[in-house]
């Protein structure tokens, strides 16, 4: 596009900025971002693949997961093909993530979900609300927040009986009061600047200016937040299924693998780290895919 | 002054009562807000007072006062962005917010804003041409329609569409977003704009360019302006009458001539005296006013400003001065003892006859 300075009134436009950017929407630009990002991508892919192997792990896991051997106990990477060894029970380590991952991933997301929606309509509400419900949800929050997330979660989901389902709705619970305050937080600055009151200006009702004019400036910090958890979330899963809590022995979920390994410590350390080693990995690739995310969404960028 | 006549098909289709009939009756307008002071007591900031006036139609009306005179905090009760604790606006004949009058989304309709930090008043994730389309959508226009209007409205303001209209504010100057602050509050095409502070944050040059485009948005959209602004020249240049404020009250209120050439009140001649000469002869020795303006959470007793006024006498700390016939378009009226030759005043003859 060639210099179209054709403006018929002097105005303070700055020669310099020509020529014009390229037409994009919002998301359109952000997907472009995306796709020149190639670390985010790269992160994005090693969670993608995570992902389809657990879903596909009957597919995918060379060996039966609760198949056990006395004579094949912790043996050492690439023992009579086994890639990467065996657990104390002679099971291949490997067929023990994979299928693992089914559990761990799924405790490591749906409570952070969970917690992200509930925590940031909240979280919005009150920051948006009056001060009488501002008061109301943010001192019920405190509540938990008295806790420490540990002990709550024990606790919620120890007065609840274990299982997969109240372990969620438990870490759900430690989570949001988090998010909850992180999103009033944003919602309150946003709420201040001129812009909110210019739409209310003109005739916005309160709901349009929420979805047009609040969402989308708070929803960078609730992400990057939310993202950090999911690793927080499988580890504390995994702590629950410790205490008894959570999943039970011989299901494989990461977090049980790395407790029930831990006594293995002195005989094959290597062994021992594998399950530790798929939650870091896992946790890295979601922060890092998080934060690639919210850097595409920052228009100032 | 403005004296123009407009031929009836001229006439704006929503005006009800005629040229005569003034845009907007102000009075009584009172916002207190409730704080607490240091020892826990509960106390209420007088941030607008009683206020009274009124805007006629096609005319400027400038607001002048020192900073924290609560003129931001009536440009706010105007639009309803918040709520008044007393007081009425009578937009055009009607009632705002009444069950025989006009409701506030139909005011907000007929009145906009344009605030003074142009960067916290636009969207950050928003193409600057989707924050000016927003209006229109929420008035239900259709996408098209409003990406149209848009167009239009930054065209209008000296912007090239196809440039700007993509851009985020981070990628605009000063200037430019403040164009398209003015192009957003156009883009419903009100009647009324409430220009609050909106060239101070701009450097002088960029100043006079908006300064120069509101002027002209004005005579081709029949639009009138009530202009607040801390700075006396930019008000001069653009006023036709002009209302000074002092601690949420209402001290002065005249044509822009009569206000500059012929003040009244004592702290409009401060004001108008405070401002800085070019000439180095005339250099300002003295402050013409010292100190800074009383708390507006416990103001003065009777008159306002008797804490800084040097014809200070016991009627001023008894009887709080009203203002007279604020109602018409051609009288000077001032809130001050000295004018009113009944009020015991001693120079009250004296100023009243010069």
């Amino acid at each position: 596009m060639a210099h179209t300075l054709a403006v018929s009134t002097p105005t303070d436009v700055d020669p310099d900025v020509l020529p014009a950017t390229i037409v994009r929407g919002y998301w359109q630009s952000v997907a472009y971002r995306l796709r020149h990002d190639p670390v985010t991508l790269f992160f994005g892919a090693v969670i993608l693949l995570i992902i389809l192997a657990a879903i596909f792990a009957p597919l995918v896991a060379p060996y039966d997961p609760y198949k056990e051997s006395v004579i094949a106990r912790l043996k050492p990477f690439g023992w009579r093909g086994h890639l990467i060894g065996t657990d104390e029970l002679g099971r291949d380590l490997l067929t023990r993530i994979i299928y693992g991952g089914r559990i761990s991933l799924f405790m490591g997301l749906a409570p952070v979900l969970i917690a992200t929606i509930v925590g940031s309509a909240l979280g919005i509400l009150a920051g948006f609300g009056g001060r009488r419900i501002n008061t109301i949800i943010m001192r019920t929050m405190d509540v938990f927040y008295a806790f420490p997330s540990v002990l709550l979660a024990v606790a919620i989901s120890g007065a609840m009986g274990g299982g997969i389902t109240n372990g969620m709705i438990a870490l759900s619970m430690v989570f949001t009061p988090a998010l909850c305050r992180i999103s009033e937080t944003a919602t309150a600055q946003v709420r201040s600047l001129d812009f909110i009151e210019a739409a209310r200006a003109s005739g916005a009702g309160t709901f349009t200016v929420l979805r047009h004019h609040v969402l989308g400036n708070v929803l960078g910090p609730i992400f990057i937040y939310a993202s950090s958890l999911v690793s927080v979330s499988i580890l504390l899963a995994s702590g629950l299924s410790f205490l008894g809590l959570g999943v039970k022995p011989p299901e494989p979920d990461w977090g049980l693998m790395l407790s029930t390994l831990r006594q293995s410590i002195y005989v094959n350390p290597w062994i021992c780290a594998m399950p530790g080693a798929a939650i870091f990995i896992t946790s890295i690739c979601f922060n890092l895919v998080s934060d690639g995310i919210r850097a595409a969404m920052d228009v100032r960028m | 002054m403005q004296t123009q006549t407009f031929p009836d098909d001229d006439l704006d289709p929503r005006d009800r009562g005629g040229q005569a009939q003034p845009l907007l009756i102000v009075e009584g307008l009172r916002k207190f807000f409730r704080v607490k002071t240091q020892d826990g007591k509960a106390a209420a900031v007088k941030a607008v007072d009683d206020i009274s006036f009124t805007v006629f139609k096609g005319e400027t009306l400038g607001v002048v006062g020192e900073s924290g005179c609560g003129k931001s905090t009536l440009a706010r009760l105007l639009m309803h962005l918040i709520q008044p604790d007393n007081g009425t606006l009578i937009f055009d004949g009607e009632a705002v917010d009444s069950p025989d009058g006009i409701t506030i989304d139909t005011l907000r309709r007929q009145v906009q804003m344009v605030f003074q930090d142009s960067y916290s008043s636009l969207n950050p994730r928003m193409p600057v041409r989707d924050s000016v389309a927003f209006g229109p959508l929420v008035h239900g226009k259709k996408q098209a329609e409003a990406r149209a209007v848009a167009k239009d409205m930054l065209m209008k303001v000296g912007l090239n569409p196809e440039l700007f209209g993509p851009r985020y504010p981070h990628e605009l100057s000063g200037g430019q977003k403040q164009r398209v602050n003015i192009a957003r509050a156009l883009a419903i095409s009100p009647r009324m704009v409430i220009l609050d502070e909106a060239v101070s944050a701009l450097d002088k040059s960029v100043e006079a360019q908006v300064l120069n485009l509101l002027r002209q948005l004005k005579r081709s959209f029949n639009l009138t302006y009530l202009f607040i602004s801390h700075d006396l020249n930019v008000v001069q240049y653009i006023s036709d009458r002009v209302l000074v404020m002092y601690l949420g009250r209402v001290v002065e209120l005249g044509p822009v001539e009569e206000i500059f050439s012929r003040p009244k009140h004592p702290y409009t001649r401060a004001l108008l005296g405070s401002r800085s000469s070019m000439d180095p002869a005339r250099r300002l020795e003295e402050p013409p006013i010292t100190g800074d303006p009383p708390s507006p959470i416990d103001p003065p007793s009777g008159c306002r400003f008797r804490t800084r006024c040097r014809y200070v006498e016991t009627v001023c700390e008894a009887v709080m001065p009203e203002l007279g016939a604020w109602r018409d378009r051609e009288s000077h009226v001032t809130a001050c003892h000295m004018q009113d030759p009944g009020s015991g005043h001693s120079l009250a003859d004296v100023v009243g006859r010069a």
